[in-house]
Order: structure tokens, then sequence, then C-alpha cells
């Protein structure tokens, strides 16, 4: 019996009239968690009933402590007939599983009820108390810690990276179980939500258990989905990536075994337990049994992965297409790091990371993106406990993405992330990620030391470092234009660089960045079975060789080199397919200069078409030099010809041959090679081009003060002021004309993501100068003629004045930014370490005397920054971070301080923050919520724990509760609010790394009825001021860096 | 149209909400009139937005306020509630400005019975004062809504009205002022009454309440009145609250909304003053003496004396009768505020007339109800001086 859950019952409010007989209600309350139940007595005739229960106490295995969620019904007591159900509350205790999250659990839920939705409140205790569990052997994984955030915790900092974990539990769904076809909607969906839960808490278990295999103690940029496969069943998979992280102690003296909270001694050591440096390789390594029609996967013609041969990418190159470049890039040092990362990387089974962010040095070079999508058709999952068919599926597109990394002479896959859309039976998996090289030490504990000796003659990676090709110059696995580097002027570059991670923050960029849309439609034949899938899979190449066509010739309108967040999705719906490809554009300064956008005509031509060429032209150069002024993108040639540029340019135009979608499958004839230094051309030959044309024009500027991204971190904004709102947008459209042209739903699908930005600009005007981060769009095929766009994100405003400034201050600042963390973090000195391959120039250490401890080799660091550049403010840098190391070690004190505060008594420090509260009359504390992993401003001081609902709403009275809009908008109002909820009961203030990552919604008007399900997830924190968690002005400054810090001091 | 928006929503964790768009949805426009006034407001213009785009965004806020709308009826649960996540700031204003009120809407109400017969005439206030119909019937569930929590608490009108509905000082004394006319029924309807605002009678409200009511001797008396027989006195509301719970509402426990009847059985006591021929002589020389060379209205102040004093006796002596108190203000309008006007007195000349003719009521020898007069011509004298205007 390894563990005590207990739970007190405390009282409810605003209970609903239960009895309309005496306007009142005689509430009890069920509490249940496995196969026990215990009930309060009943509080009669009263809407705020206090039940002042006993504790609760429920003996269990703490397997089922992971697995299930404490359940808890409010009922109307009822003498002759049975009891009415109220509502429910289910409690995820996960978080108090983990030594460092929470220790109680304690407020005000709101009960839950899928017909009637939020139905009063009720007041709960929850806490448990674990018992060592020394058996090896065991099922669970408590205290592993899950974080939905895809960089560094803030308060942490990375001992290890371990790798790739994924899982996936499969179940029928109780929707298309027999029993309902007699039970109510009602209890289906409730069952569903129990079902739902319990599968999460499973999926979480059995990760936890392979990140304890691999000696890991967290999983970070945990990315759980729903797969709703209808007949064939329920698919809850999740994947992430091990670590070993270490909380960092304010104490510089040792670090800290977690368990510092009173409360907790009984509970088992937070870390390594089982320090078993075994890789294990994950995955159950199930033969591809191919029971199911599985159709040739199209490739991904994103180009920096568009080896489209399938046989070529699928069979592992023996010697890696790296090898080659390795010592003309390098030396034979970076030699010997390629092979230790290699080495420490080909153990593994799939080389993959689901983190965006990584730590200055962390990524070495970027190849590009990779992806892979595979069409399949479901079939009843026979049985739930072997879901081979699910993971064989999955295991062939990883290994498909593995190799194209291979073929862009990497060894990583960074930014990794999975998906899947479904319609009927016809279901679409993606994996997308950027092909990297990644910095071996944060690998393998094992090289470490002996890597740290031959660390004083490795020069530091330069800013551009990840800029320059992974792969061999002469033997590319696809056409592309190379150049030196603009900043080294050593290595080769890409012209253009598209990745699915954040900006690292060693790049240097100029002006700010974009959000940048493709968006596509595409008519399908309505099918059923194989030649649907074969239907589908026919049509996914194109779609995709033209969002990726769309996505270059934007980039090329804003003048810019790079996008960065690049997230692809098709989805599938029954008489269509509807991409929308989302990226973050930035100038890259490492990169070439874009060249323009030219307009050719067909060769021989009249003149009215001429005319009708030239105008076009007109406008496309008219759009650039606009966009040129409003993303500060002024590249500045002169100095390149000062330089001078190391390889002739080739003035040689290209042209781009474009497909039709009616023409051969013999796609890698297309010539990927556009985007050549000098020109693009487009050719209006076709009427895609037309049309091409026409959505790179009508993408409406941004009204004046607004900015927009789809990352983490917007380029060129650093001064974000405190103030944000974080939104969920729901849009449906109906398409009225069935005789619809490809070319008129494209149309009409960018205009209604074209307007959906504009409401969303308008509706946040009273907010700018802001800027609308992380913006994540959602597109689905609900029904025959339906579109569902979902958009959750979070406009930030910044200091208008700061953002001004031109782009000299702003590279200052993104530097110094760099520099403060990595600054900040000595603070530690164990943390100190010798690896701080930050880009900056000065070495952190000197002058801020923290040479004791592992601090030894800070100074040894040589970068090889191109000094030139900057000398002519490298005086004021050196004042400036002499200033800053002073401001910091003065706050450092007061950091240790208040971190002592916020610690060990939960009921204290949850008080304390309810007296921040402005009115004391409400007991309702504050919540925010963000999809990013930071608050600016804010300092976080602890998570929580994850944050993974999922809940359905259904109504027979759809008319009277306001239309589908009416029942939306509540039911995503009432998510929020639970969220909130359970947030706040947890003692936290905040969750950030929020998404929404379902929402599936259903009506039917005519019979009056609606339903949706929505999964949202995120991680719960306690977050500070930055002026109350410290005197130091100096440090703050890079709260939007926040995301980053804890990281660069990998290996103590 | 090859499409139409079949849903459309936005949803905020602090939900955001437009002020301007908070009153037209207050002022019941409908949406479609919401956005052609704010397209006519310039709105579009400044942000390159479509009619599409105003739809969209007055379709979304009116649907947030009518989903916080059931929280407004009881304001405390504003600050209670998980649903929507509000700054207090906000909070506040959401409350204020759903509570208030127009003039022109609540003079067409005040002193009616707040029952269904006066809701069913609000089509015709619509029509009348130009209001929609839909905010007509909001302002009147508001008055009702405090009218009916209020009339079962006990202690002051006006705090009581605070704590419940939280309003600001100003609007608490408005609704204190409704709930007062509605409960006593006072007429403010009549035509002779028209030129009076809701403020005018507001005003007199405050006045009645502070002065006259149950309440008010409470307040003065507080100290003299020992634990004990107050006890009794609660003891003996109990019984009577057990007997009649129904009726409880006109009891005296009502303290701040029904007038002190001893007091206004004590007003019989003033007729004295006309009534005794020497006293009535006494009272006007007194006040002539006085007034001599300070008005130019003197001639017609010492001519009118008699039938001044009179009808302000007379109105006195009469509030017994609840019909009597219902036409207070129509009394004192006819027979005092008219007659003055039709002489031309100017404010001064009636705040002069009024200070000597109840000053010197005070010197009077064989005059023993001092202080009935002083809390009656008090709040007389200050209603009059307010409601003096044209």
């Amino acid at each position: 019996m390894p563990g005590k859950l207990k739970a007190k019952i405390v009282a409810g409010r605003h209970l609903p009239v239960m009895d309309r007989a005496s306007d009142l209600t005689d509430a009890f309350v069920e509490v249940k968690f496995g196969n026990t139940t215990f009930k309060t007595d009943v509080c009669p005739k009263s809407l705020n009933p206090q039940w002042n229960s006993e504790w609760f106490k429920f003996e269990v295995d703490d397997e089922d402590l992971q697995d299930e969620p404490l359940q808890i019904t409010v009922l109307d007591h009822d003498t002759y007939s049975a009891n009415d159900a109220i509502g429910k509350v289910y409690i995820d205790i996960d978080p108090l599983l983990s030594c460092e999250a929470a220790t109680v659990i304690s407020g005000w839920f709101p009960i839950y009820d899928t017909i009637h939705g939020i139905r009063g409140e009720i007041n709960v205790l929850v806490k448990v108390d674990l018992f060592n569990d020394l058996n090896r052997f065991r099922q669970s994984s408590c205290g592993v810690k899950f974080f939905c955030t895809t960089s560094i915790p803030k308060c942490y900092r990375v001992v290890m990276v371990h790798g790739f974990v994924e899982e996936l539990v499969v179940n029928e769904d109780p929707e298309y179980q027999w029993i309902d076809r007699i039970r109510t909607p009602r209890a289906s969906n409730e069952a569903r939500q129990r079902l739902i839960s319990l599968m999460s808490g499973e999926l979480q278990r059995k990760i936890g258990l392979k990140v304890l295999e691999m000696g890991g103690n967290a999983v970070l940029g945990y990315l759980q989905c729903f797969d709703l496969e209808g007949e064939s069943g329920l698919v809850v998979r999740a994947i992430g990536t091990a670590c070993t992280l270490d909380k960092l102690s304010s104490l510089p003296t040792a670090v800290l075994p977690a368990c510092n909270s009173p409360s907790r001694e009984m509970k088992e050591p937070p870390f390594s337990e089982d320090p078993n440096p075994n890789i294990h390789s994950s995955g159950p390594s199930t033969p591809l049994k191919n029971q199911t029609y599985s159709f040739s996967p199209s490739k991904s013609y994103s180009r920096q992965s568009s080896s489209s041969d399938t046989d070529l990418s699928l069979t592992p190159k023996t010697g890696m297409g790296s090898g080659g470049s390795a010592g003309k890039d390098g030396g034979p040092l970076k030699t010997l790091l390629r092979q230790q990362t290699q080495s420490a990387l080909e153990q593994r089974e799939f080389p993959f990371f689901t983190l965006t962010c990584f730590p200055p040095g962390f990524l070495i070079h970027v190849g590009g993106v990779v992806s892979a999508r595979s069409v399949k058709l479901l079939d009843r999952i026979h049985n739930p406990d072997e879901p081979e068919t699910r993971d064989a599926w999955w295991e062939e597109i990883r290994q498909e993405i593995k190799s194209h990394a291979k073929a862009l002479g990497c060894h990583a896959v960074v930014g990794y992330s999975e998906s899947t859309s479904i319609c009927e039976e016809v279901c679409i998996l993606s994996a997308s990620g950027t092909a990297a090289i990644l910095n071996p030490k944060f690998m393998q504990e094992g090289c470490l030391d002996s890597y740290s000796e031959h660390r004083l003659e490795d020069p530091a990676p330069p800013s551009c470092g990840f800029c320059h090709i992974p792969y061999d110059e002469l033997n590319m696995p696809f056409p592309a234009h190379l150049t030196y580097c603009y900043n080294c002027r050593r290595q080769k570059v890409p012209d253009v660089l598209f990745t699915t991670i954040d900006l690292p923050v060693e790049a240097t960029v100029m002006g700010k960045g974009s959000l940048i849309q493709a968006r596509l439609c595409r008519l399908k034949k309505k099918a059923q079975g194989e030649v649907n899938a074969t239907a589908i899979s026919n049509l996914l190449p194109f779609m995709e060789y033209e969002l990726h066509t769309q996505l270059m010739n934007k980039l090329k309108l804003r003048s810019m080199n790079a996008l960065f967040g690049l997230r692809v999705q098709i989805s599938v719906g029954e008489n269509m397919l509807v991409g929308l490809a989302s990226a973050t554009g930035v100038y890259l300064m490492a990169l070439p200069a874009p060249g323009g956008i030219q307009i050719a005509g067909k060769t021989p031509s009249d003149i009215t078409y001429e005319q009708h060429i030239s105008n076009m032209q007109k406008k496309i150069n008219d759009t650039i030099s606009k966009n040129k002024d409003l993303y500060e993108v002024h590249p500045q040639e002169i100095i390149e010809e000062v330089i001078g540029s190391p390889i002739p340019e080739s003035r040689q135009r290209s042209r781009l041959f474009r497909s039709h979608s009616e023409s051969s499958d013999e796609v890698s004839e297309l010539d990927l090679s556009h985007g050549k230094k000098d020109a693009f051309v487009l050719e209006i030959d076709d009427t895609d081009a037309v049309e091409d044309i026409h959505s790179l024009l009508t993408d409406a500027p941004m009204p004046s003060g607004f900015y927009s991204c789809n990352t983490e971190i917007m380029p060129g904004i650093y001064n974000w002021t405190s103030s944000l709102q974080m939104f969920t947008s729901v849009r449906v459209f109906r398409l009225n004309n069935v005789n619809l042209t490809n070319q008129g739903l494209n149309k009409i699908f960018n205009d209604l993501c074209e307007n959906l930005l504009k409401s969303l600009y308008f509706k946040l005007r009273s907010m700018v100068p802001c800027c609308l981060c992380h913006l994540n769009f959602a597109v689905a095929v609900p029904e025959e003629e339906l579109i569902q766009v979902a958009v959750t994100a979070v406009a930030m405003t910044f200091d208008k004045e700061q953002a001004q400034e031109n782009f000299k201050a702003n590279m200052e600042k993104a530097i110094m930014k760099v520099i403060s963390e990595n600054e900040e973090q000595l603070q530690f000195p164990l943390e100190l370490c010798t690896e701080t391959p930050a880009p900056q120039p000065f070495s952190p250490s000197k002058g801020t005397g923290h040479q004791d401890g592992g601090g030894i080799h800070t100074s040894a660091r040589a970068t090889s920054v191109d000094y030139s550049s900057f000398a002519d403010r490298c005086s004021t840098w050196i004042e400036l971070i002499k200033l800053k190391a002073q401001a910091i070690r003065r706050g450092s004190i007061k950091t240790t301080a208040s971190q002592e505060k916020g610690s060990p008594l939960p009921e204290g420090r949850s008080r304390s923050l309810r007296c921040m509260r402005p009115f004391p009359s409400s007991t309702v504390s504050v919540v925010k919520m963000t999809p990013l992993s930071f608050l600016p401003g804010t300092r976080i001081i602890k998570y929580l724990g994850i944050i993974n609902m999922f809940f359905i709403r259904e109504t027979t009275s759809l008319r009277e509760e306001g239309g589908v809009s009416g029942f939306l908008h509540c039911f995503i109002a009432e998510v929020f609010a639970m969220v909130r909820a359970h947030v706040a009961a947890l003692g936290g203030n905040a969750v950030v790394s929020y998404s929404m990552k379902e929402c599936v919604f259903m009506e039917n008007p005519n019979k009056n009825q609606a339903q949706c399900l929505i999964n949202v997830s995120g991680d719960a924190v306690i977050f500070v001021r930055e002026s109350e968690a410290e005197a130091t002005a100096a440090a703050p400054q890079t709260s939007s860096m926040q995301n980053l810090s804890g990281a660069a001091e990998a290996n103590a | 149209m090859d499409m139409s928006v079949e849903l459309d929503v936005f949803v905020g964790n602090t939900t955001i909400m437009d002020e301007e768009v908070y009153q037209f949805w207050l002022d019941g426009y409908t949406v479609n009139d919401a956005v052609k006034v704010r397209m006519e407001g310039g709105v579009l213009e400044e942000y390159e937005a479509s009619t599409d785009v105003l739809l969209s965004d007055t379709m979304d806020q009116f649907r947030t306020f009518q989903m916080c709308e059931r929280l407004l009826h009881t304001p405390a649960k504003l600050a209670n509630q998980l649903l929507f996540q509000i700054p207090p700031h906000r909070q506040t204003m959401l409350i204020e400005r759903y509570y208030a009120f127009d003039n022109a809407f609540v003079r067409e109400v005040l002193g009616k019975k707040l029952s269904k017969g006066t809701k069913k005439d609000l089509d015709d206030i619509s029509a009348k004062t130009g209001i929609t119909l839909k905010s007509c019937r909001r302002q009147f569930d508001n008055f009702k809504r405090v009218f009916k929590v209020v009339e079962e608490l006990k202690g002051p009108l006006v705090e009581n009205i605070q704590q419940h509905f939280l309003l600001s000082d100003k609007l608490a004394r408005d609704y204190a002022a409704i709930v007062f006319f509605a409960n006593n029924r006072f007429e403010t309807g009549k035509r002779k009454l028209q030129f009076l605002s809701f403020q005018d009678f507001a005003f007199c409200a405050g006045q009645l309440i502070s002065n006259w009511t149950v309440g008010a001797v409470g307040k003065m008396q507080q100290l003299e009145r020992d634990t004990e027989s107050g006890a009794v006195r609660q003891l003996l509301n109990k019984q009577a609250k057990e007997k009649h719970p129904i009726c409880t509402n006109n009891m005296v426990e009502d303290m701040d909304v029904d007038l002190d009847k001893e007091f206004l059985q004590d007003l019989k006591d003033l007729k004295i003053l006309i009534n005794d021929k020497d006293l009535l002589d006494q009272h006007k020389s007194l006040v002539c003496t006085a007034l001599r060379g300070k008005t130019k209205v003197f001639n017609e102040m010492e001519a009118n004396f008699k039938t001044l004093s009179r009808a302000l006796v007379n109105i006195a002596a009469k509030l017994t009768n609840t019909k009597d108190v219902r036409d207070l203000f129509i009394d004192l309008v006819e027979k005092f505020i008219e007659p003055c006007r039709s002489d031309r007195w100017t404010s001064a000349d009636v705040r002069l007339f009024l200070t000597y003719y109840t000053n010197s009521a005070r010197t009077l020898d064989t005059f023993r109800h001092q202080v009935t007069w002083d809390r009656y011509m008090d709040v007389i004298k200050s209603c009059i001086l307010k409601m003096y205007h044209d």
C-alpha cells in the first residue's frame, strides 16, 4: 500500500435549485477513487451547503494514483425517487505525486455537468501521503515531472537530455459501444470524459516509466493527443523529451534534494533513484505488420527535405551525409564532437526532441524541415492491450523522418511533433521536425568530462553557427543555392532556412518578424475506403508543394530569408482537403538578402497582357518596399560590397516550374531551387499562378501598432510590458455553393483566415502597441460543407518607445539578454559551467568574482564572434555587463528570500497569494493563461504540475442557449474557468504553455442539438512580479527569454 | 454568397468588454443597430475593419453581456463567480452601468407600484420616452429587484442597497429614493409636477428618509433608548412577523422605508398655529418685522402669510392619511410653490421667508411643539427650496 489519498469536502456554493417546490437543494457529495466511494451527509435545503466532512481516506497503489482521477459527484437527495446528479469534478492528483510540485489541492472547483455546464462550485481539500516504494519492478512512475513547455523550464537546469519518449494507449470509445445505444448521451459522454481522464493518467504513467528507465526525472515538451477514430476506437498518444532536470537552488552550497517540504518526508527521492545509464531503446520493436492498407507515405516536399524518392530516403545511409563536410567546417575537433554526438545519438532509435527552444550552444547546425505524412485506413482495434497497428504506423513515420534527417546530414530532429486528421475511416498521420546537429554534451554524461578537457581549444560556435549547412556541399540532398555565411564569412549557408523550432537566442536578426501563412483548399471526390485513401495520398504532395511555394512567395514579399515555428496542417474532409501552413518569417543576418519577385508572362504576348503583367509587378514591388518599412528590414547592400562577397552570385535566373494538379506523379522532377539570389520568378502561365499572386496580394497589411508571430519569441521585440490577453476564437463557415472550383474554394478559405485575423486585431485594438504571439491556427473539416478554424494566441503589449529603436540597439539588446541570462545563472556556483557556449563575446564570469567551485573554467571561453562589426560598441558593452553583474549579485540574496517564502507551506502560500487580491470580498484569485512558456515582467518560481483536461458539453436546447455561437462561447468560457480553478487550487497563479489541442464541434440544428469536445493542456505555475522577486532592474529585461534560462549551465 | 459564418466566437481569458458596446446593449439596441451606430462613429476607418468585423465583434460582446446578465442580478456573485475573469474595476463599471437608469424613464414610474400592472405599461412608456422597451424592462426589473431585496432587510436603506448591489453612494441613494417613493406611492406623475426632475424628488426622498422615518427616529433616539426596550421591541416585531409573515414589510421594522406614524400623529398638534388666532397673528408679526426691507416682495409676503401658513400646517396635519401622504408633493406645489411663483418670489425670497417662518415659531410663547415643528419644517423647507424652480 504505497499511498494514502485523503479528501475532504468543505462546502458548496451557488448550487442550482433542484427542488422546484422549495426553490432549494438537498445536496450531498460522493467521493470516488478507484472502486471505493464515500458519501457526505445530506445538507438539507441549502444552495450554499456546508458539509465540512471528515477526511475520506483511500489506501491505494501509486499506480492507481497516477491513472485514476479523484471523482467528486454532487447530488440532490431525493427521498422518493432516484437522486439527481448536479454535476461532477474530476481532480487529477498527479501534481501531488511529485515532490516539487503542489503539496495540497485546495479550492473552489466548478461543478460541471455535460448538459448544464457549470452548476455552482464546491470547495475541496485533497492530500496524498506516499510511502517509499522499494520495488524496482514497479509499474508506477510517481515523481516524474511533466511539462508542456517546449523549452527548459525556468528555475530548473538540465543535467542531461535523454531523448524521445512516446507511448499510446487505445480503448473502445464509449460513444460507439453497444450499451450506448440504450443509455443516454449524457451517460456516455460522462463515460467518455472519465475514460479519457483514465487513459491520460495511464499514458503519463507509462511514459514516466520509460523516463525512469532512461535515468531521467522529467518530460519536457509533453504533447498528448486524442484520436477519436469513431467506430474503431479511441487512441490517446503522447510524445515528449526525457530529461534529467535539477531544480535551481538559490543556496549556493548544495544542490538540495528536492524533498525539502516537511510533509513529504515519506516520499521517494526524486532523482535518479535508478541511475541506470543505459539508454533505453524506446518504442516496442514490433514487426511492421501491415494489417491495414498502408499507402505509400507522401514525402515532404518542403524544400529542405525534398528527398522525394521514398526508397532512397527510407534506406538509412551508412556513411551519413555529413561525413564529407565534417572536415571542411570545423577541423578535427568538430569531427570528434560529431562522432561523439553520433555515437550518443545512434544508440537511440529515434533521436527526436520535442523541444523548440534550446540552451545556447545546443544546436550546432540546422538542416531544415523534415516531414512525413501517411494515409491510413482505420479498422477496429481488436486488442486494446496490444495496439500494434497504431504503434507500427507511427514507427514507420518516425523512421521516415529519421532518414530524411540523415539525408540532410543531420543526426537529430528537433522541434518534433506529430498529428492526425481523421475523416470517417481515413486517417492522415503527420510528423514534422527540424533536422539538426546537436552538441553532444547535453546527451551523454559520460563524455562530458573528457570533452571538457578539449574545451579550451574548441571555439564556441558563433551566433551564425546554426545557419551553416550540415550537409555536404558537393553531395547536396537537394538543389540549393549556397553562399558563404554573411556573418562569419567562413562557412556555407543556404539562401533560405525553414525550421519548426523557435528562433535560437543567439541568432541575430534584422527588424521584426512576421506571421506568414499559406492557405490552400483542394476539392476531392467523395469516395470510400481504399479509393478514398489513394485519392488523398495522391493529392498530398501537390498540396505540400503549393503550400511551400506560397510560403516562399510570402517570405520574399517581406524581404525575409528564414521561417521559424513552421507548422503545416492538412485536414481531410469528405469532399476536400484543407492545408494551412503557419510560420514566423525573419531576416537572419547570416543568410543572404532575398531578391525580389519577378513576374514572367508567356513569351508571345500582346500589349494588354504586358500591361497587366507590369501592373502586377508594380504592385508586388510596392508591397515589398512597404513591408521593408513595416518590418524594419533594410538589408545593407553597401556593406556587402565593401567586404566583398566570397562567392560570385549566380545571376542566372531560375525558373519555377509549376506543377499542375493534373500532372503526372513524377514529383521528383519538380525543381525546388527557386529563390535564387537575384529574383524569384513567378511565371503566369496557368491559373494556379494567378491564384498564387492573388493570395500573395490579398494578405491585408496589419493595422499599425500590431505585430504577429506563431513562435515563443517575436524577433525584434524585447521590451514587453506585463499586460497580456490569451484568447481562443473559433469560427465555422458553411460553403453554400456546391459547385465550387478549387480556385473559388481557395479564395474563400484565404478570405476566411484573413477576416479572422482582422477581427482579432480589431478586438485587441485597445492593447496597441502589441504583438499576437504564438498564433496557433487549427483547421478542421467537421462536415461536408463546413470549415472550422480555431485560433489560440496571446496578445502582449510592449513599449513603443523602445520598439522604435533601430536595429543596432535591438541586436545589442538581444545579445545583452543572452549575457545577462547566463550572468544570472552564475548566482549558483554549482551550475557554473565551462560550457556556456553562448554567443556572447565576453565571458560573463569576468569581473563577477565567481571563480570558486565549478567556475574555474568559466573564463576559458573563447569565441569566434566577429568582433570587427561590433568593435565600436565594445567599450559600452563592457560597462553594461559590469553593471549588470553587480546588480545581479546584489539582487541574488533577495531572490533567495522570496523563494524560501514561496516554498514549503502551501496553505500559507496560497493565502498570501490571495492577500494580493484587490478586493477582499472576492474568493476568486486571478489566474493568467498564456500559450508561451513565460509571462513578461515576471519570474516563474515554481512548476506545480501539468494541466491536462478533457471536457464534453452537449445540449438539446441549442436555440435556447443562443445557437451554436452561444453554446460554444459558454463552453469555452467554462473550460477556461475550470482550468483557472484547478490551477488556483494547486496554489498557482498562471498557466504557461497553454494550448487547446482539440476542439471537436458537432451540431444538428434540426434536432436543436449540438455537442463539443475540448482538450486543453498547460503547465500550472507560480510566478512573482520581477519587481517583487528582486530589486534587480537589470535582469528582467530578459523576461522574454526566461524560457531559455537555467539552460546554459548544463553539465555540473 | 459562397459562404456564411455558421459560428463565430471569441473568448478571452480576461473578458473583453467595450464600454461603448455595453452601453448599446444596455440601451436595448439590436446588434444591427449597434453596428450601424458604431460605423457612424468611425471605428472602421481607424482600424480598416469591415462591417463583418464590426458585426462579429458586436455579436460577441452582446453575447458576453447576456451571459453576464444573470450575475448582474446579484452583483455580489460577480466577484465570486468563476466563469468570467473580469478585473475588479471593470466589475464595478458593469454593475454601475447596469443599474444606471434614464431620468426620463424613472420619472414615469416613480411612486408607482412596482407590479406587473406597471410592467404592462412599459410599452407606453417606451413609446413616450423613446427608450427601447428592452431597456425599459431592464430598468424596471432593476427597481423591482432592489425593492424586493431591501424590503426584507433591516437597517439603513442606502447602506443595504450599497451592500447588496455594490453600487456607488450616489446610485444607491437614487435607488433608496425609488424604493421609498414606490413604497409610499407618492404621486409624481400629475401634470403640475412635470417640471420636477428625478433628482428633485430624490433629494426630497433623502430628506424624508433621514428625518421622517422610523429609522430616523432610531438614529436620533438611539442614545436615549435603553437596550432592554429595544430588545422588547424586537421581540414584538418577531411575534408580529410570525403572525403575519406577509405583511411584515409594512411593519415598523422597515425603518427607513416607512414614515414614522407617531410623528405623523404629532403633526396634528401643529394646527394650533393656524387655529389659534392670536398665535397666527403673533407669528405673522414676528415674521413680517424680521423681513421688512429685506425683500422686494415684502408686500406680497405680508398679504399671503396667512394663506401660506395655513397651507403648510394643513399639509402637516393631513399626513396621517395615506392618501394625503401620496399627495404631499402635489400639495406643496399647488398650495405653496404656485402662489409664490405667481407673486414672482425668487428662490432667495422663499428661503428668507421659510427661514424666518420656521424660526419665529420657536419664539412663540404658547407654542409647545417645537421638536415636531422643527422636524417637519426642516424637511419641508429644504424640499420646497429644491422644488422651487421653473
